[in-house]
């Protein structure tokens, strides 16, 4: 199994990371029983993400997958950002081996996650805007 | 390429010198089939018959004959379980013993055995990763064909009382094979003073060649074949013989066990200094038997990172390592070793294992330990486990 330069890339200097105080919305997804678990704090301000950060326990493509989705949804609007999908941020990557896949989907998982937390936050049901937040099928199978 | 250190020996070794010499010429030079009349074919067949006496003696076999080559610790295993398996059914006995961490090689073997109607007893290796004795034997049944228990726990490198698991096995009958593959070559093996009926070797885990291995069955044993077809092996295993591979694994093996107490005192002391070193990093656990271990073995777990991250930013820094983390390996369950042994998923994730040969040095360790620590500290802080470990910590 080898990663492609861009998730070895975005692994060992991974953009975006670590805790945001003052954030407006934060999601988690994942559990460590599975082996990964990532945070996704935002900043938002008239409809545009302005600031966003990640904190990832896992293996080097959901510590990847979480920047790359990060790099995707920063200074984009709220709009663009749900329009996320796992499979823009494994393109970005140039690819995922096939056992790493599910990491993507965790990826777009918290980035709704940490949408939805700001709708919540706001005194907005986020369900009808953001949809339901499943755990990947993988990890279900856990 | 000074600064790279070479730290996953239990996975594969580098050929030696003295192997890699004396296979050449069975590539170019002899390339004849042992089968053959002419002299070509002879001086293959001498060849053979050399590599089989110098294996048999650097493991105490009593004949050569005992001795036969395989492609591998993984056929070795298949034969030795599947012929017992089939001795037994011959007398009506369906029931194999063997322990909840053996190499994949042995479980996956007996999962087949299972689907074909034998029924397997898995002995727990509690938190210390040792086989206890008395569970053996009151595990043993009226219908017990085989215990098989490997040597040396190719994660933790525990050591198990192979002498005495065997002992128990013979009291009531029952044959005793064991998966040798990590300990032939690093500890002293004698077969006749351990009593084991079958033993499984593989020539790339003592600096011989990959893709070939030995399966030692005890005279008397009629074990049936696995691998069907030419007379070779004296009937018992097809195939057109492996020269060169034999030859490399007979020198290397050689080689090994020339100076195993003066290796086992240098490595002993290499593994415990790391151990020590490594200890010191908060939230961190030694996995396995601290005594009854192989010399080269450390296996360790550093809560709140996962093991795959870990190995990359060593291999980053040019330092090879493996884990016992399943994201390597195709499936998201951690090591069935580390959860043999009791640990919770969690933790289980969070594992490395660096295992050392006598091309190590003490420099290799002084690397490990001045790069590993602040990598644990580095990937900790882009943690949300660890921040709640940290946080629960605190209550």
């Amino acid at each position: 199994m080898a990663y492609s330069e861009k998730v070895m890339d975005h692994f060992a200097n991974p953009r975006n990371v670590g805790e945001m105080p003052d954030a407006d919305g934060i999601g988690e997804v994942g559990n460590s029983k599975c082996g990964d678990i990532m945070k996704m704090y935002i900043k938002v301000k008239d409809n545009i993400i302005t600031d966003v950060s990640f904190k990832t326990f896992g293996c080097g493509a959901a510590i990847a997958t979480s920047s790359m989705a990060t790099e995707l949804v920063k200074g984009r609007s709220i709009d663009d950002a749900l329009q996320l999908t796992n499979k823009a941020v494994m393109e970005a990557l140039d690819g995922l081996p096939p056992v790493k896949v599910h990491c993507s989907v965790l990826a777009e998982q918290a980035i709704k996650a940490a949408l939805s937390d700001y709708y919540t936050k706001q005194g907005i049901d986020p369900e009808p805007i953001v949809g339901k937040i499943s755990e990947c099928e993988e990890c279900h199978l856990h | 390429m000074s600064e790279y250190v070479y730290a996953d020996n239990a996975a594969t070794t580098r050929l030696s010198d003295a192997a890699f010499e004396a296979m050449k010429p069975y590539f170019t030079e002899y390339f004849g089939n042992p089968s053959s009349l002419y002299k070509l074919g002879a001086a293959s067949q001498r060849a053979v018959d050399k590599a089989r006496e110098d294996i048999a003696g650097c493991i105490n076999a009593p004949r050569p004959t005992d001795v036969y080559f395989v492609s591998g610790g993984s056929e070795a295993d298949n034969w030795a379980i599947k012929g017992a398996a089939e001795l037994g059914l011959k007398k009506g006995k369906k029931h194999i013993i063997s322990s909840r961490f053996e190499h994949h090689a042995v479980l996956h073997t007996l999962e087949y055995l299972e689907k074909h109607g034998y029924e397997v007893t898995l002995l727990e290796v509690h938190e210390d990763g040792l086989v206890r004795p008395e569970e053996l034997e009151a595990a043993i049944r009226e219908d017990t064909a085989l215990v098989t228990i490997m040597f040396a726990n190719n994660e933790i490198g525990t050591i198990q009382p192979i002498k005495e698991l065997a002992e128990i096995a013979h009291k009531h009958g029952v044959l005793f094979h064991t998966d040798a593959v990590q300990a032939v070559g690093t500890v002293e093996i004698d077969v006749q003073e351990l009593g084991v009926d079958m033993l499984s070797m593989s020539g790339h885990k003592f600096h011989g060649p990959k893709g070939v291995g030995a399966l030692y069955i005890k005279k008397g044993i009629r074990l049936p074949s696995l691998i069907h077809g030419g007379a070779q092996e004296r009937g018992m295993r097809a195939g057109t013989e492996n020269i060169a591979g034999v030859v490399g694994m007979a020198a290397a093996l050689k080689e090994a066990v020339e100076n195993i107490p003066e290796r086992n005192a240098r490595l002993t002391k290499m593994r415990d200094r790391l151990i020590d070193g490594l200890s010191v990093i908060d939230r961190s656990r030694v996995n396995g038997d601290r005594v009854h271990r192989l010399p080269g073995n450390v296996n360790m777990c550093f809560e709140g990172i996962e093991g795959e991250s870990l190995l990359l930013m060593l291999d980053l820094k040019g330092i090879s390592a493996s884990s016992g983390s399943a994201c390597t390996s195709g499936s998201l369950d951690p090591s069935h070793v580390l959860l043999a042994l009791g640990l919770p998923h969690e933790i289980a994730h969070g594992s490395l294992r660096l295992t050392f040969s006598d091309e190590n040095t003490e420099e290799d360790i002084d690397r490990i330990l001045s790069v590993l620590p602040p990598i644990v500290e580095r990937l900790r802080s882009m943690s949300p486990l660890w921040e709640k470990i940290v946080n629960n910590s605190k209550d």
